[in-house]
């Protein structure tokens, strides 16, 4: 049995040999991937807006958009690629939204069509519009209470 | 100039949440929840419409204004049909995004195989 003092040398030793992540470099490639998207939304905006949409319509248009292209990138297998580069520069984006309810479709495909895909395919974007809507609507009555 | 804007907001509010998965043990899932309740906080505060209508993509395309669409909606309505709005405001907004989420979702899904 080894005794208190044995077990905090051991895990201060196991604590050092965790590799730290590349704050550094991740952060610069998120920085650089969601950047990089997020101008690419700017785009897609500006050709909405130049249709002579007006500004909420066009937003919406664009996450649209946006959903679409990271939905199909996602098929295609690009997305995933983009994702090990990008990590929370590619996950935090809409597109990584769509990618979520994509790849988890896939993965589930194997299961069966109603239990596995369409059940799984929320997996990460459930919670996501769970504690959305939830926040939003707690909001509102916040509101309602302090306003009226 | 509004491409600039939109890459350095959206870099940073997406580097934001790198630190924050590189510095805890949360999972990009629980990540991504925490941007969208952080988004509909501050719009509760009333921050995230001037960040939007000041960086527009930048602010727009991060999850986060999830949050932000959810809460307007549901303000909106609240100033027109008083408190059911809270309820039927909720997807105003966000439904286009919610509808496309899951259409091309599903059907991308269908049409590729996943990739070893």
């Amino acid at each position: 049995m080894a005794n208190k003092s044995q077990q905090q040398a051991y895990q201060q030793l196991a604590k050092k040999h965790i590799p730290k992540p590349d704050y550094l470099g991740n952060s610069l490639r998120a920085f650089l991937v969601g950047g990089a998207i997020s101008a690419l939304g700017q785009g897609v905006t500006n050709f909405y807006l130049s249709t002579g949409m007006a500004e909420s319509e066009a937003g919406a248009y664009t996450a649209i958009t946006m959903i679409f292209l990271g939905a199909l990138l996602t098929g295609l297998g690009i997305y995933d690629n983009l994702a090990k580069i990008g990590g929370a520069g590619s996950a935090l984006p809409i597109t990584g939204f769509a990618n979520t309810i994509v790849s988890a479709a896939m993965d589930f495909k194997s299961e069966g069509y109603v239990l596995g895909m369409a059940a799984q395919m929320y997996k990460i974007a459930g919670p996501v519009i769970t504690y959305g809507v939830t926040s939003a609507i707690l909001a509102g009555l916040v509101k309602w209470l302090l306003w009226g | 100039m509004d491409y600039l804007v939109a890459f350095l907001v959206g870099g940073v509010i997406v580097t934001i949440g790198q630190i924050i998965y590189d510095s805890t043990k949360l999972s990009m899932g629980h990540v991504m929840v925490l941007f969208v309740v952080g988004g509909s906080v501050l719009t509760a505060l009333g921050l995230y419409e001037p960040l939007v209508k000041l960086t527009g993509a930048g602010a727009s395309l991060p999850v986060s204004n999830f949050g932000y669409v959810l809460t307007q909606g549901v303000y909106e309505a609240l100033l027109e049909s008083g408190l059911p709005g809270i309820f039927s405001g909720v997807f105003r907004l966000a439904g286009g995004a919610i509808a496309a989420a899951i259409v091309f979702g599903f059907l991308f899904a269908l049409l590729f195989q996943p990739r070893k």
